[in-house]
C-alpha cells in the first residue's frame, strides 16, 4: 500500500481548481504520504495523537490557513482550505480533527469575535504551532442542545470566575489555551452566551483524558474542568454574544469536515480497488467480479457527487453567501457517504481488512466519531428539516 | 551569490504515459505535469546556500510553453526569488538547441553558480547541463551529491562504480544534481500564495538549431504474468533450473 496517492478525480474536477488551489492539494497530499501515514497506525494502536507532527503541519501552514497573513496564516481561500482537510483526513480523522479544531474553532473565534490586542497576541503563536488550542461548547448534559449549557462566567472587579466542566473536547490534554463558552447571565438567558480566552495553566483548570476511546484514538480527547478560574478583563471575546457565535464557530469546522470526510472515503476507495486488482479468488482479482464492482462502483459515485457538493459549498463561501444549513447539507451528506465508504471497503478487503495495516477500518471507526460528532447525523437532519419547512423538530 | 537553477518541466512519474496520435510524442491530456524530480535537489540546494549565506538570489530559468510557468512557481513556492520563462511552442529533442537557448539567456547574468538536475526524467539525455556550461566556457560537475563552497571556488562529491569521487573547481561553475544531495522542501502554503506576486519574465526562446527528431515512441513491452513454481525447499532446484536455463540470469 506505499504506492502513491494519486486522488479520486473521475470528473476532472482538478480542471476545476485554480493553481494554488491544486498547489496546495499537492502539497498537504504529499506530506501525508511522507510523514503522516508512516506514523498513523503506530500512533492508533497506542492511543495518542502524533504530536511529533505538529512542528511540521504550522511550518507548512495548515492552521487557520483561510485566516489573514497579516495575523500569520496562509491568507488562502476557502476551497484550498477544504482541500487542506480532505488530504489531511485521507491521512486520519484524528489529525484532521486537530487541524480543524485549532484553525476552525480556536483561531477562527479569536480571529470573529476577538478585539484587536487578542488577534496580534494569540493568532501568530496558534498558526506557528508555539501554542495548541482546544474549544470548551459542549457539555456532559448539553451535547445537541448547547444552548442549555451551564458553565457561568461571574464578572468580578478584576474580570471573570469561570465554573463549570466540558466534554469531548478534542485537544484537551495538550492545549496551552481554551476557548470556553459560558453563560454570564441567568440558566435561561441564552443571549448571555460569551466566549473566553483560557489560558489552561490558569488554577482551578483542568482536563482529563477521555479513557476507552474505540475511534479517533490518535486524537486527544478529554474532559475540561474549570473551578473558580480566574482571569482577566482581556480573556472576554468582546463581539461573542449568544448562542450564535459558538454555532458561527461549528459551521467553519463543519464546513472542513464536509472536505474532510470525502479525503477519508477517497482514501478506502483507492485502497480497496488496489487490493481488488491485487487479491486473487477462484483464479482471477476479485475486482473482476460484479459484487466488487457494484461495491466500487458505488463508492466512487457517492465520492464524485460529494466532491461536487463540497467544492461548489466552497465557492459559495468564497463569495460569501454560504448558509449554515447548506453547511448541514453538505455535512450531513458527507460525512454518511464517508460511513459508507469505509465500510464497504473494509468488507471488500475481507479479513485483511481488520487489520490496522490496511486502513478502512481505522477510518470507519473514526468517522462513526465525525457522524456524532459537530452536530450529529440527526440534528444536521433536523436542521434541513427545519430549513425547508419554517418548524423546528428539535425543540 | 547569484544562483541561477534550470529546470523543466517533466509529466508525474505515477502518470500512466499514452503515446500520442504521431507516435514520437506523449498524449499530454489528462496527463499532470511536475517539477523534474532531479530540479528539485537543484531548486533546494539553491535555497539552502541562500539561506547560509544570508543574503543572494535564486533564480529559476526555464525552457518551455506558456503551461511551464506553473513549474517555475512551484520553485517560487518553494522559496526562489523570480523566474524566466524562455518560451517555445514545444521543447525540442535536440539538448544542444536548448542549451543554446540557456546559455543566451544565463551569459551576463552574473551567476556565480549554475544548478541543473542531472537528468531530466522524461528524456533521460543527461544533455542539457553539461552542454550549457560547455556553451558558457565554465567547469561542469555533474551528478554532484554532496556540494562544499568556499573562497570562490566549489568542491563536490560524486558517486562513481564503487566509490566516491571529490572534484573541485572555480566559480563560476555549472553544477548537475543528483539525488542524496539534499531532501527538497514541500512548498509551504505560504510560499504557494507568495510565488503569486513574485515576477516572471517572459521572452522568445533564441533555441539553436534542431537537428534531431523523435522517430518513434513507444511503450514497454507488458509484464508476464509471474509463476510460482512450488513451496519450500523441494522447489528450490527447480527454481535454480529455470533461473538459468529460462529466464538466463545465473
Amino acid at each position: 500500500m506505499a504506492s502513491r496517492f494519486e486522488g479520486v478525480d473521475f470528473y476532472d474536477i482538478s480542471s476545476l481548481l485554480s493553481e494554488e488551489e491544486r498547489a496546495v492539494r499537492d502539497t498537504v497530499r504529499q506530506w501525508v504520504d511522507d510523514k503522516l501515514l508512516p506514523v498513523i497506525n503506530e500512533a492508533y494502536i497506542a492511543g495518542r495523537f502524533p504530536k511529533q507532527l505538529i512542528p511540521e503541519m504550522a511550518e507548512l501552514g495548515f492552521y487557520g490557513a483561510n485566516l489573514p497573513e497579516e495575523y500569520g496564516c496562509a491568507g488562502l481561500n476557502n476551497v484550498a482550505y477544504g482541500l487542506i482537510m480532505q488530504e489531511l483526513e485521507r491521512g486520519d480523522s484524528g489529525v484532521r480533527s486537530f487541524a480543524s479544531v485549532q484553525g476552525a474553532l480556536v483561531m477562527y473565534p479569536i480571529y470573529a469575535f476577538g478585539s484587536e490586542e487578542q488577534k496580534k497576541h494569540w493568532l501568530p503563536k496558534l498558526a506557528s504551532g508555539e501554542l495548541i488550542g482546544c474549544f470548551g461548547l459542549t457539555e456532559p448534559d448539553y451535547g445537541s442542545n448547547p444552548a442549555g449549557m451551564i458553565t457561568t462566567a461571574k464578572e468580578t472587579s478584576a474580570g471573570w470566575v469561570l465554573n463549570g466542566a466540558k466534554m469531548w473536547i478534542t485537544n484537551g490534554s495538550m492545549a496551552d489555551v481554551a476557548i470556553v463558552w459560558a453563560k454570564t447571565g441567568a440558566l435561561d438567558d441564552v443571549k448571555s452566551i460569551r466566549g473566553f480566552v483560557v489560558p489552561t495553566k490558569t488554577p482551578g483548570f483542568s482536563a482529563k483524558d477521555q479513557k476507552g476511546k474505540l475511534s479517533l484514538r490518535a486524537s486527544d480527547t478529554s474532559e475540561l474542568v474549570l473551578q473558580n478560574v480566574e482571569v482577566g478583563k482581556d480573556a472576554l471575546l468582546p463581539k461573542s454574544g449568544g448562542i450564535k457565535a459558538p454555532l458561527m464557530c461549528l459551521t467553519q469546522a463543519r464546513y472542513g469536515i464536509s472536505w474532510g470526510a470525502l479525503g477519508a472515503a477517497m482514501g478506502c476507495y483507492a485502497e480497496a480497488l488496489a487490493y481488488a486488482k491485487q487479491r486473487v479468488m477462484f483464479r482471477k482479482p476479485i475486482a473482476g467480479f460484479q459484487l466488487q464492482q457494484a461495491r466500487l462502483a458505488e463508492m466512487l459515485t457517492e465520492i464524485t457527487k460529494g466532491q461536487l457538493l463540497c467544492l461548489h459549498l466552497g465557492r459559495l463561501k468564497d463569495l460569501g453567501t454560504m448558509r449554515p444549513q447548506q453547511v448541514s447539507l453538505a455535512k450531513r451528506n458527507n460525512v454518511n457517504v464517508a460511513c459508507e465508504v469505509a465500510r464497504e471497503a473494509r468488507r471488500l478487503l475481507g479479513a485483511n481488512g481488520i487489520l490496522v495495516e490496511y486502513s478502512a477500518m481505522r477510518h470507519m471507526a473514526n468517522l462513526e466519531s465525525v457522524y456524532t460528532y459537530e452536530g450529529t447525523h440527526d440534528m444536521h437532519t433536523l436542521i434541513l428539516g427545519e430549513d425547508v419547512t419554517g418548524m423546528a423538530a428539535f425543540e | 551569490m547569484k544562483i541561477a537553477v534550470c529546470v523543466k518541466r517533466v509529466p508525474d512519474t505515477e502518470t500512466r504515459i499514452k503515446v500520442g496520435a504521431d507516435g514520437a510524442s506523449i498524449d499530454e491530456a489528462g496527463v499532470k505535469f511536475i517539477l523534474n524530480p532531479f530540479d528539485e535537489f537543484a531548486v533546494e540546494e539553491a535555497l539552502q546556500r541562500r539561506e547560509k549565506a544570508g543574503a543572494g538570489e535564486v533564480v529559476i530559468v526555464t525552457l518551455g510553453s506558456d503551461a511551464a510557468a506553473e513549474t517555475i512557481r512551484t520553485a517560487l513556492a518553494m522559496g526562489a526569488d523570480r523566474g524566466v520563462l524562455l518560451k517555445a511552442e514545444r521543447i525540442p529533442p535536440d539538448g544542444l538547441a536548448i542549451a543554446q537557448a540557456l546559455a543566451a539567456e544565463l551569459r551576463g547574468g552574473g551567476y556565480d553558480l549554475i544548478l541543473f538536475g542531472k537528468v531530466a526524467v522524461d528524456d533521460y539525455n543527461h544533455q542539457v547541463g553539461t552542454m550549457t556550461a560547455e556553451l558558457l566556457g565554465l567547469p561542469c560537475v555533474t551528478a554532484a551529491v554532496k556540494l562544499e563552497i568556499a573562497d570562490g571556488s566549489v568542491t563536490a562529491e560524486r558517486e562513481v562504480e564503487g566509490g566516491l569521487e571529490v572534484v573541485g573547481c572555480a566559480l563560476p561553475a555549472v553544477i548537475t544534481c543528483d539525488k542524496g544531495l539534499n531532501t527538497p522542501r514541500y512548498p509551504a502554503l505560504k510560499g504557494i500564495m507568495a510565488a503569486k506576486k513574485k515576477p516572471i519574465e517572459t521572452r522568445a526562446a533564441a533555441l539553436g538549431p534542431v537537428r534531431m527528431s523523435v522517430k518513434s515512441l513507444g511503450l514497454p513491452p507488458d509484464r508476464k504474468e509471474g509463476r510460482i513454481v512450488g513451496e519450500g525447499p523441494d522447489a528450490v532446484s527447480e527454481l535454480v533450473r529455470l533461473l538459468r536455463q529460462e529466464a538466463k540470469v545465473l
